[in-house]
């Protein structure tokens, strides 16, 4: 049991992971997500009523 | 309807062990439990018979005003059990009643942690990520009665936890004392927390879910793991307190440093994380500097911060390749860490002006810069060589501490600062002059505090290797206990300002609640329109 889980976390496990976190950096820098980022690091600043037609916040 | 059914089973399940406890701590536990019980399924039916009416169109506040009011009464707690815990240490005949065990430092102690870490801490994070999950997803709290629950649950948790310790209930588990039945009922609570955030992110009218977002749930999902893993045990009755837990030995040993650690990873930071995400760009209205960088930042925290608890076992019975694992990678969270930091800081940029004029912002400014601090030391303190010195003295203490205080204290203060005057719908706060008093009491506070535990870990470590030329240890314990006595009274008073500071708050917050403005404040508008800052 400890031989079988601790060889597969040593050699696919650590695989795994390696190419989980190289998409998350693909996913992160590529390019055209740009517009996307853009948008949603404004959305803490635009945050409203959840009624987007009711210009007045509830606040 | 499964609210009213988990209370059903709560009057039971509390009748049945009150009635046939098998000790008399466990028919105490159990009795407030069942008026606990009883209370919340009275208030259930009051609230169901009322036919109060839901506007799916309106957020859910009223939930936040309970957090940050809890928040508070919790945070003076606990803070003020600190400053006993350290006058006791300070001066051990002064508060030391032998005929009454509950007031024993080995019992306040775990009263102080869980009080600032769990009651405090986990109020704001509770609170605060009601408000960002809801604002950011243009969504009201999913689940109904549900919020309500989650909160009453964990602060039910919080009182069943701490009368346990100081009536002498404890699994001895550092940051995980609460017994069987109390960590059982935490992580139904935790179960309906996970859903209620769950729900709100799934009914967002917002397409992307905004960082801030992550960095929650990511803490939601690993304390339930956490939680549940670390408090597998068996107990010795179904009707007793006590428990064995399933591991033993340097098993028990990993886990619960897995948990410890990962608690200070998820719990003390990517919670409160997610709190500088929304509250610094909302306060500095900028947004936040990178969003790449604030997604990089969460990725390789989260792959990274799992493996770091075995640094807290160097020279144990931990195989080696454990303890330079757990090193190795809390070395790497140097980098995650530090970009977090830069983010954060960055967000200003532009608007560092607001530093001198706003005293709310700097707090959390404050707070990230303590942020990179401790999270620079933590890394240091890891390396087995430093360890070797630092480890079992004060100078872990100054470190959590500077973490405590500086970081999760005072971006907490920050968020609570915002959030009183946004809730209770007032323009500004009571008095910002207070602000920058509690700003300048609790700072010199924390710098007493980190400073005396420095000298006094460092001395306390070199004091306990020094031999002399005859091989013999050159100091006995007690000698190294003399020593640090004065650096255990400036840790004291500086415990004692960040408590004031804490209470000017409370004040501050109090009066702003009520709707009122100092008289000063509107001369000082008015001075500031008239010679508006370059």
């Amino acid at each position: 049991m400890y031989e079988t889980l601790s060889s597969f976390a040593q050699t696919w496990g650590l695989i795994l992971f390696v190419i989980a976190f190289v998409l998350v950096l693909i996913y992160a820098l590529n390019p055209r997500s740009q517009a996307k980022f853009d948008a949603a690091r404004r959305i803490p600043l635009e945050d409203g009523p959840v009624d987007r037609k009711d210009e007045t916040d509830d606040r | 309807m499964v609210i009213a059914a988990i209370l059903l089973i709560g009057v039971l399940w509390s009748l049945f062990t009150a009635a046939r406890a098998a000790d008399p701590l466990m028919g105490a536990h159990a009795a407030m439990f069942l008026i606990a019980m009883t209370v919340g399924a009275f208030a259930l039916i009051s609230h169901l018979s009322s036919g109060h009416v839901v506007d799916e169109n309106a957020y859910e506040t009223g939930i936040v005003k309970a957090g940050v009011v809890a928040s508070v009464f919790w945070g003076i707690a606990g803070f003020l059990v600190g400053v006993v815990i350290a006058a006791q240490l300070a001066f051990p005949s002064l508060l030391y009643f032998p005929e009454l065990a509950w007031t024993n430092f080995g019992r306040l102690r775990p009263l102080h942690t869980s009080a600032v870490i769990f009651a405090f801490g986990g109020n704001v994070l509770i609170a605060t990520s009601f408000y960002v999950v809801q604002r950011t997803s243009r969504a009201r709290l999913w689940g109904g009665l549900t919020p309500w629950f989650v909160f009453w649950g964990y602060n039910l948790f919080i009182v069943i936890a701490a009368t346990g310790y100081l009536m002498g209930i404890t699994q001895s588990k550092e940051y995980a004392e609460p017994e069987w039945y109390a960590d059982i009922w935490l992580t139904i609570v935790w179960v309906a927390y996970l859903l209620v955030f769950l729900g709100t992110l799934l009914k967002r009218k917002e397409p992307h879910i905004y960082v801030a977002n992550w960095f929650y749930l990511a803490f939601i999902v690993t304390i339930a793991m956490l939680h549940i893993v670390n408090n597998l045990a068996v107990p010795v009755s179904l009707t007793g307190s006590k428990s064995y837990s399933l591991f033993s030995g340097v098993q028990d040993a990993l886990t619960q440093w897995w948990y410890g650690h990962n608690a200070v990873g998820f719990f003390l930071t990517a919670g409160f994380l997610a709190i500088m995400y929304y509250f610094i760009p909302k306060k500095a209205e900028r947004p936040v500097y990178s969003y790449r960088l604030s997604i990089v930042h969460f990725w390789s925290l989260i792959f990274l911060y799992i493996w770091a608890g075995p640094h807290h076992l160097h020279y144990t019975a931990l195989p080696e390749w454990a303890q330079t694992l757990g090193m190795t990678f809390s070395i790497m969270l140097w980098m995650p860490s530090w970009g977090g930091m830069i983010n954060g800081l960055m967000t200003l940029s532009g608007a560092w002006d607001k530093l001198r004029t706003d005293p709310v912002l700097r707090m959390m400014v404050v707070s990230v810069a303590f942020y990179g601090m401790s999270t620079f030391e933590g890394p240091l303190m890891s390396i087995r060589s430093v360890n070797s010195l630092s480890h079992y003295t004060d100078w872990t203490i100054g470190h959590v501490h500077s973490g405590a205080l500086g970081w999760v204290g005072y971006i907490s203060f920050g968020a609570l600062y915002c959030l009183v005057p946004w809730l209770w719908k007032r323009k500004a706060l009571y008095s910002r002059a207070l602000v920058e008093w509690h700003f300048w009491i609790s700072t010199l506070g924390i710098l007493l505090y980190i400073t005396s535990m420095w000298v006094s870990g460092i001395m306390q470590g070199l004091m306990w290797r020094a031999y002399n030329e005859f091989g013999f240890l050159e100091f006995s314990f007690v000698e190294t206990v003399e020593a640090m006595h004065p650096y255990y009274i400036i840790r004291m008073v500086g415990g004692l300002l960040f408590l004031i500071g804490a209470f000017v708050m409370a004040y501050n917050l109090w009066r702003t609640a009520r709707g009122d403005i100092r008289e000063k404040e509107y001369a000082r508008d008015a001075a500031l329109a008239a010679a508006p800052a370059e």
